[in-house]
């Protein structure tokens, strides 16, 4: 019999890892524990459709035979698995080529102080209550409008968990976090057809997550006001996007400020440091010490303190999003954005990114388009990275001398990002953290849309 | 052959006591059905760039999904510890939507068929190929692509294999096991010309092992075809923006029909009525000469499978019959609610995840035209041979599908290439604009994954060269 290593143990896994790779000749290595628990309610049309409920855990380790490294992840704690694990991960580590920039963060560099930062909410929901929760979420939809006549459900999820990162230069480090979310998905239709949209709301502190109602309301408002979507003719036009896809534009910009991007040719941003890609209203920051933050962490995937740090500063490109490795490889230091999935060895990503909101009211936003497109949903991939060509699929509504005139679909909107961040024209005040990555509604001063 | 059960129970270390009392816990009276899914999977990458194999992952998870239906509703419990005592908590918490107390007489588990087919025989050692092997490998298409143009500036390529083992038990007395091997080599190209710089990307696999990409020197080829399109990519000019006639070209362009209808095909939104085709069963939904299915049975294909994830056979399915809309591709559940045919198209990400109805291979058969002919009928149009990825919204039917190699077509000929362009249209109208079908029909190189409520499955799809009267087409060029 193997003996099942206790869950109070990881630390004591984390640690015992590291020795066993050392004892198998690897000159560094770390060590990234993870597990959770998660439950999962779905309701569809005011009755239980699904039940998830899990718990799990997973081990990755990296190590180094001086500059050769591999890395491997198991979800198998037993005692003889683990010691199969690290021969395997050493193996495999001594086969690839050495590679003169790879090696674990300086000793000095790690995390010293782990601060409370507010991510952990231990609150533990009964099934019976996240039940209730999403079916009064999706009870709020369908009275908000009698055009409401079908759904794909209301849903609401619990999920903890703890993440352990210790490394061979003696830095060890663990955090917990937790998330709660409610969201529901309407259904409405007219003798045109159907449409579907969606809100949601996801928070780490449950007390701080939105009422059902609100939930259901809004997405039942931004549901019904699809109804008898048209296309629209193909022009040039001002586009605002809302702050839902506005999001997008900055999850794009992320994608392009991955060191690993640049390093490797493969970003439209290259040799873009210090320069200015935007007007000088606008300003972004990445802050992975925002309390509550969906993106917070005290230290980053290899065990960096994160930190708040402007990427654009009134228009001037002021960082990248870097780790050590793609760090070394631009001749920069890490700026705290290593992410790490359990197994992989680590890529650079942003914490909560975001944009610092502006004066303007939405509503005065659209105001100034005489005519134009408000998007308020895209689709699609159709975004090169390496030269910033953008063409995506839209839906949205058209705006006719500042007001929003009749809702539009099958219609796509197409620019070059760099083109696109240059040209931004307004940016609203209406800044609302959902996601890891938030912004403001954003109005760019021209794109071609694609129509009739 | 290694595809039986009792090869993967050893695996799992589970007895058949363990499953039928795990069985009988879940299946009480007011259950339908229920199913236990073991899986052990490891996965290994190893990856190159600048020159250098310089990443080498390895990934080992097994675990158990046990899964219970009532009605419409699905309880659903996993574990990644394999104990009776685990089995029976994941059969609890899955019992939990039945309102009832455990059950106690264990259910016994009595058919237990062998495979009637094995569509993916392969050694174990040529999917868990040695590292160096793959280093070779890659290094070999590294030269290549630099070999085939100077501008080429960066090569990145990946391999990646996956060896899968699976045994399911069902409340109905079924348990099957399989062994899913899959393979995939992609590579990317970065070329490089005066500040212009462009991406070139080819890839493929399949359910096979490294002497597939071996044959012929399958791999260089890759290399040679990502290098082809990132140097072409370098005279792209402006997309046009706005509807046309579209000629697509055979084999992955078939995302077409994954997005356009397939999805929509799919039986859970049509039990639900989220879709733009419920209700439009029998009637006219393309052209003619437009013939689907989707079919999980052909050898070696990367969305094919022996048996699906519930253990029921695949097969092929018509979905549209010279126009009309004959059928939708279903799992146990949802097929049970409908009154309709199993179609073994029940499937699953892990044993973390629910069984959905998706797709496997799914394609157009041939039809009689030239594709020359059909590149010579348009004036002025849009030629495309390669794509990126699609999307679709199910309710209202619009899907989007973005082209990375196309061309432009002017007075019958292929002239200029044009840079990347999304192409939008709405699922139950655009296949009415196909007029003509090519006699060429091909299956995709085998590098898709579709994404379903947050699952990633493998799938394959399949074109000959069709004419599209009519789509909008999302260039910058007015």
């Amino acid at each position: 019999m193997t003996r099942m290593i206790g869950e109070q143990d990881y630390t004591t896994v984390a640690q015992d890892l590291l020795a066993r790779a050392s004892k198998q000749g690897a000159t560094a290595a770390d060590v990234m524990v993870a597990d959770g628990e998660t439950l999962s309610v779905q309701v569809r049309m005011g009755a239980v459709d699904r039940l998830t409920k899990a718990r799990e855990k997973r081990l990755g380790l990296r190590v180094f035979f001086g500059q050769r490294s591999a890395s491997a992840s198991t979800s198998d704690f037993s005692r003889d698995s683990l010691e199969r694990f690290v021969q395997e991960t050493c193996a495999l580590a001594q086969a690839v080529v050495e590679d003169p920039v790879s090696g674990l963060p300086e000793p000095g560099q790690c995390a010293t102080e782990f601060p409370e930062l507010h991510i952990h909410d231990a609150t533990k929901l009964q099934t019976d209550e996240q039940i209730a929760l999403a079916l009064r979420a999706e009870h709020a939809a369908f009275a908000a409008d009698s055009r409401i006549t079908n759904s794909e459900g209301g849903e609401c999820d619990s999920s903890s968990g703890r993440i352990i990162l210790a490394n061979s230069h003696g830095f060890l480090g663990q955090y917990a976090n937790s998330s709660f979310s409610l969201s529901v998905s309407p259904i409405a239709s007219d003798a045109a057809g159907m449409q579907r949209d969606y809100w949601y709301g996801v928070n780490r502190s449950f007390a701080k997550l939105e009422s059902p109602e609100a939930i259901g309301q809004e997405a039942t408002r931004r549901t019904v006001r699809k109804l008898g979507a048209r296309k629209a003719a193909t022009c040039r036009v001002p586009v605002v996007f809302d702050p839902e896809v506005a999001g997008s534009l900055l999850s794009h910009l992320c994608s392009a400020l991955s060191g690993y991007a640049l390093y490797k040719g493969a970003s439209f941003l290259i040799g873009q440091l210090g320069q200015q890609i935007a007007p000088d209203f606008v300003t972004i920051y990445d802050d992975g010490r925002m309390p509550g933050g969906l993106g917070t962490r005290p230290f980053d995937g290899e065990g960096l303190p994160t930190r708040k740090q402007a990427v654009v500063e009134r228009g001037r490109l002021t960082s990248y999003l870097l780790d050590i490795y793609s760090g070394k490889k631009l001749g920069l230091p890490s700026t705290g954005n290593a992410a790490r999935s359990i197994g992989e060895s680590p890529s650079a990503g942003p914490t909560n990114f975001y944009m610092v909101p502006g004066t303007t009211r939405p509503e005065d936003i659209l105001s100034t388009v005489k005519q134009g497109l408000y998007v308020t949903d895209l689709i699609g991939f159709g975004i090169n990275m390496v030269t910033g060509d953008y063409s995506r699929g839209a839906s949205g509504f058209w705006i006719e001398n500042g007001e929003l005139a009749y809702p539009v679909e099958e219609i796509t909107i197409a620019s070059n990002l760099k083109q696109m961040y240059s040209t931004i024209e307004t940016i609203g005040s209406d800044l609302v953290f959902r996601g890891r990555i938030a912004s403001p509604t954003v109005k760019i001063a021209e794109m071609m849309v694609a129509g009739n | 052959m290694s595809n039986n059960e009792s090869g993967a129970l050893a695996r799992f270390g589970v007895t058949d006591r363990d499953i039928e009392q795990a069985l009988g816990r879940v299946k009480v009276s007011a259950v339908d059905y229920a199913d236990l899914y073991f899986e052990y999977c490891q996965s290994e990458s190893v990856s190159m760039e600048e020159g250098i194999v310089k990443r080498a992952t390895k990934s080992v998870g097994q675990g158990v999904g046990v899964r219970a239906t009532a009605g419409e509703k699905t309880g659903f419990a996993y574990s990644d510890e394999l104990t009776p005592k685990d089995l029976n908590i994941a059969a609890d918490t899955a019992r939990y939507i039945a309102n009832s107390v455990q059950g106690t007489a264990p259910v016994p588990v009595t058919h237990r068929p062998a495979l009637a087919r094995n569509l993916y025989p392969h050694d174990r050692a040529t999917i868990e190929v040695a590292t160096r092997d793959r280093v070779t490998l890659l290094n070999a298409i590294d030269a290549e692509a630099r070999r085939y143009d100077p501008r080429i500036k960066n090569v990145m390529a990946a391999y990646n294999t996956e060896y899968k083992v699976m045994l399911v038990a069902t409340s109905d007395g079924l348990m099957v096991g399989d062994i899913q091997p899959l393979s995939r080599l992609q590579v990317t190209c970065i070329a490089e010309e005066n500040g212009n710089r462009q991406v070139g990307t080819f890839g493929g696999g399949g359910r096979i092992g490294l002497d597939y990409f071996q044959n012929d020197q399958r791999y260089l080829h890759f290399a040679r075809e990502a290098a082809r399109e990132a140097i072409l990519n370098l005279s792209a000019v402006d997309a046009p923006a706005g509807v046309m006639p579209v000629v697509l070209g055979g084999g992955w362009p078939g995302i077409l029909l994954h997005e356009a209808i397939g999805h929509g095909l799919e039986a859970d939104f049509n039990r639900k009525k989220t879709s733009a085709f419920s209700n439009l069963l029998g009637k006219k939904v393309a052209s003619e000469v437009c013939t689907i299915v989707d079919d999980g049975t052909l050898p070696l294909r990367r969305g094919s499978l022996n048996v699906d994830d519930e253990g029921t056979p695949t097969s092929r399915t018509v979905l549209i019959e010279k126009g009309i809309l004959r059928g939708y591709i279903t799992d146990k559940l949802n097929a049970r609610l409908m009154g309709i045919p199993v179609t073994g198209n029940g499937r699953r990400e892990s044993y973390q995840s629910v069984v959905l109805p998706r797709m496997t291979n799914t394609f157009m058969l041939a039809g009689e035209s030239d594709p020359q002919d059909i590149i010579k009928s348009v004036k002025k149009g849009l030629y495309a041979v390669s794509f990126g990825g699609g999307q679709v919204d199910i309710t209202n039917g619009k899907f989007v599908f973005s082209a990375s190699e196309a061309y432009l077509i002017e007075d019958g000929k292929i002239t200029r290439p044009v840079k990347g362009a999304t192409l939008i249209g709405s699922g139950p109208d655009i296949l009415k604009q196909v007029s003509m079908v090519g006699h060429d029909l091909k299956l995709d190189e085998g590098i898709g994954t579709c994404g379903k409520e947050g699952q990633s499955v493998p799938v394959g799809v399949g074109l000959p060269t069709i004419r599209i009267d009519e789509i909008t087409v999302g260039g910058t060029k007015a």
